[in-house]
């Protein structure tokens, strides 16, 4: 009965169809305009003082003009950057000092005071705990302090005057303009990024969006980045530059990622998900002085506690994986150093080394346990002392000692330099993974997303790897 | 959960500061279900932490919210549940957002939607507007962003607003706490029935249309007697909607 009264309905409706003709969207949309111009008429009294338009107009013509929206772009990254550089390496030595060098040491005795056997102690406290304090000690001080400025960017309303000077690239490309606003998400979280491409309407350029996110490097890698460009290419020239030139290698990775972006949204375009650029609306939203305290106050517990609490969730599994495998022997050699030196070939040909594609495979939980797994793997194969010893994640309080630790593990300019490339270009973390499949719900693309950028990783290191042991 | 209201509603008989109690996500037991729909960035999640006590992130950029959140408060000792829908321009189109927006409104039936518009940009707004008037009944027209108003020179006059929408209008300035008792006070007398609401149904149709609309929605009466907004779906088929045809044949409408 009720099926059939539903066909009565839709027989009727098509018939109906047929008498208004097919310009009915039009005229219900120009009836809806006609509604509600007239009751705004009625009720909105005066609005003819446009001093603040003015004001929001006159800022959006100098940071969304053709000469000066991108230096200013890159300024305010800079800014963010350098503020998030040299602002955390207070609390972070502070934090090291207080987790490593104290409470590490006395979690050892508390250990051996109650007996517990060696490998429950190493365990727990050389590989569960050491891998959450160094979590907390690297990535609490710049997260802390790179998401509230950023958030009070997105307060004051920049967020869309970037992708307003970036929606002619994206067009370009083959990729929807709303792009800019997740890759903007993406700078904080790849996984947040893929989320937010929901608000990108045709399926084609959310897809792209959601392969390419991983190119915006991620809070994980911002750390990994910060160390290498500090220790190796600030070193290259005088000190009074180092800082400058260090700041400069990040900023050049960030904006190469944003290239790499572009380049694949415009590959992608025009072979896998061919289609047409859709047209959207755009609001630029009027800038509103953030709440300073609120805002301050938010982003330190929406975001960054969130981001923490998740990455010490998948540091504490990783931290005892580490120690697992440097402390099972089969034959005389350990895990570890048995896949290091399988590894060591392929690495070379990379201008990398066995190491660093271990940390890698280790770190695909989270991005930000990579620097300090190289350095116990490291200090494992080269057998030096200077690290607490097999499996023990550790970090050292300076730069420098690090270096050292890092030179004798046979880096050079060129490995820092492929390091800094492949942590932009490889698969994206198990979390960004999950979240490109649940909001995909496709196997194959999911593949797609966590493939390509490791492929490319592996084709441009490789490459920087073979011109510059030509060159030099 | 903290109760900190400062404008001068928290003194006036009207409204019971003591019944107010933030409940965050706590949501069981309800007794209302409250829809927060408006054009994006006009600070609906802003609102909706100011009723919760929640801290939903907000930024200034449209798209922010893309999945629904939802918390609740208690009011004179009734619970709200309250659902943060994602900002859309109209509910005509299909992007996933919209239709989250959308789907809530029309299948979630919520008790009272506050329809959250900015005060600067009222007409365009008012777009969304008369669209969620078609579906539903029981609306309030929370008024936001007033301060930016104020500072741009625009006055609005509410209760012409109030009298041509058919629904009660509340001018709140959500960043700043002011208007919230109002908003409070007018979202329980909605849900209690205490105000009805006549909201306003689009007028400036063309004839033909109208005639067709009028014709195909008396006949969706006659099935479905019980349907609220049979115009509006009426709307929905004529073009061509099939997400709308499956639900009248699988009784969710109804």
């Amino acid at each position: 009965m009720r099926s059939k009264s539903i066909d009565n309905i839709i027989a009727l409706t098509n018939d109906l169809r047929w008498q208004i003709g097919d310009d009915f969207h039009d005229q219900l949309a120009e009836g809806i305009y006609a509604d509600a111009s007239y009751i705004a008429q009625n009720s909105v009294i005066s609005g003819d003082d446009k001093k603040h338009f003015r004001l929001d107009s006159k800022i959006d013509k100098i940071v969304t003009s053709k000469t000066w929206g991108f230096p200013i772009m890159f300024l305010i990254l800079g800014v963010i950057l350098w503020l998030t550089i040299e602002g955390a390496n207070y609390p972070s030595s502070m934090l090291a000092n207080i987790l490593l060098d104290n409470l590490h040491p006395w979690f050892k005795d508390l250990a051996s005071s109650i007996g517990m056997p060696w490998w429950l102690d190493g365990f727990l406290i050389d590989g569960v705990y050491l891998a959450i304090a160094w979590v907390i000690a690297v990535m609490l001080p710049p997260m802390a302090i790179f998401f509230p400025l950023f958030t009070l960017l997105e307060d004051f309303g920049y967020l869309p005057r970037v992708a307003f000077n970036l929606d002619y690239l994206f067009k370009k490309s083959g990729a929807h303009g709303k792009q800019a606003l997740t890759m903007s998400m993406g700078f904080g979280c790849n996984a947040a990024g893929v989320v937010a491409t929901r608000i990108i309407d045709s399926p084609r350029e959310r897809l792209i969006a959601i392969i390419t996110n991983n190119f915006s490097l991620c809070n994980g890698r911002w750390p990994t980045q910060i160390l290498i460009a500090t220790i190796f290419i600030g070193a290259v020239v005088p000190d009074s530059l180092s800082g400058i030139a260090s700041l400069s290698a990040v900023l050049g990775i960030a904006v190469l990622g944003i290239f790499f972006m572009f380049l694949v949204s415009w590959g992608l375009s025009r072979t896998m998900l061919k289609g047409e650029v859709s047209t959207f609306n755009l609001e630029l939203p009027p800038y509103r002085p953030p709440r300073f305290w609120k805002t301050i106050y938010t982003s330190l517990i929406d975001r960054t506690l969130i981001v923490l609490w998740r990455a010490i969730i998948f540091a504490a599994p990783a931290g005892a994986v580490i120690w697992l495998i440097s402390n099972i022997f089969i034959g005389n050699e350990s895990i570890a150093s048995w896949t290091i030196n399988s590894l060591d070939g392929f690495g070379f040909l990379l201008g990398l080394n066995g190491v660093i594609l271990l940390a890698y495979i280790v770190a695909i939980p989270a991005n930000e346990i990579v620097i300090p797994t190289i350095l116990m793997l490291t200090v494992l194969v080269t057998g030096i002392t200077g690290g607490e010893g097999a499996g023990v994640m550790f970090e050292l309080d300076s730069a420098s000692e690090t270096s050292n630790i890092l030179r004798a593990g046979g880096w050079t300019l060129l490995t820092a330099i492929n390091v800094m490339l492949f942590s932009l270009l490889h698969n994206p973390c198990s979390t960004t993974i999950y979240t490109i499949y649940k909001e995909t719900k496709s196997v194959k693309w999911t593949v797609v997303a966590s493939i390509l950028p490791i492929i490319m990783g592996f084709v441009i290191t490789f490459l920087v790897a073979q011109v510059w042991r030509i060159l030099s | 959960m903290e109760n900190n209201i400062t404008s001068t509603c928290d003194t006036c008989s009207h409204f019971n500061a003591e019944g107010l109690k933030k409940l965050g996500v706590n949501i069981d037991n309800f007794d209302f279900v409250i829809a927060l729909a408006g054009n994006p960035n006009t600070g609906k999640s802003t609102v909706f932490n100011s009723l919760t006590g929640l801290r939903q992130h907000t930024g200034n950029w449209p798209g922010k919210t893309v999945t629904r959140a939802e918390g609740a408060f208690e009011y004179d000792s009734k619970k709200y549940k309250l659902v943060d829908l994602p900002g859309t321009y109209s509910l005509l189109s299909t992007s996933q957002d919209e239709e989250v927006a959308r789907n809530f409104i029309l299948f979630g039936k919520p008790d009272v939607t506050v329809i959250i518009v900015d005060a600067s940009r009222l007409e365009r707004n008012l777009n969304l507007v008369l669209q969620i008037l078609e579906i539903t009944d029981k609306a309030v027209l929370c008024l936001n962003l007033m301060d930016e108003a104020k500072r741009n020179n625009i006055k609005i006059d509410e209760r012409s607003l109030a009298r041509d929408l058919g629904i009660p209008v509340v001018a709140t300035s959500a960043r700043f706490n002011e208007g919230i008792p109002d908003l409070i006070q007018t979202i329980s007398e909605v849900a209690s029935g205490k105000i009805i609401c006549k909201p306003h149904r689009l007028i400036n149709v063309p004839e033909n249309i109208l005639k067709s609309v009028n014709k195909l929605s008396t006949e969706i009466l006659k099935q479905f007697p019980k349907i609220p907004n049979s115009r509006w779906i009426a709307f929905r088929l004529l073009e061509g909607d099939s997400r709308i045809i499956n639900a009248l044949k699988a009784g969710e409408i109804v």
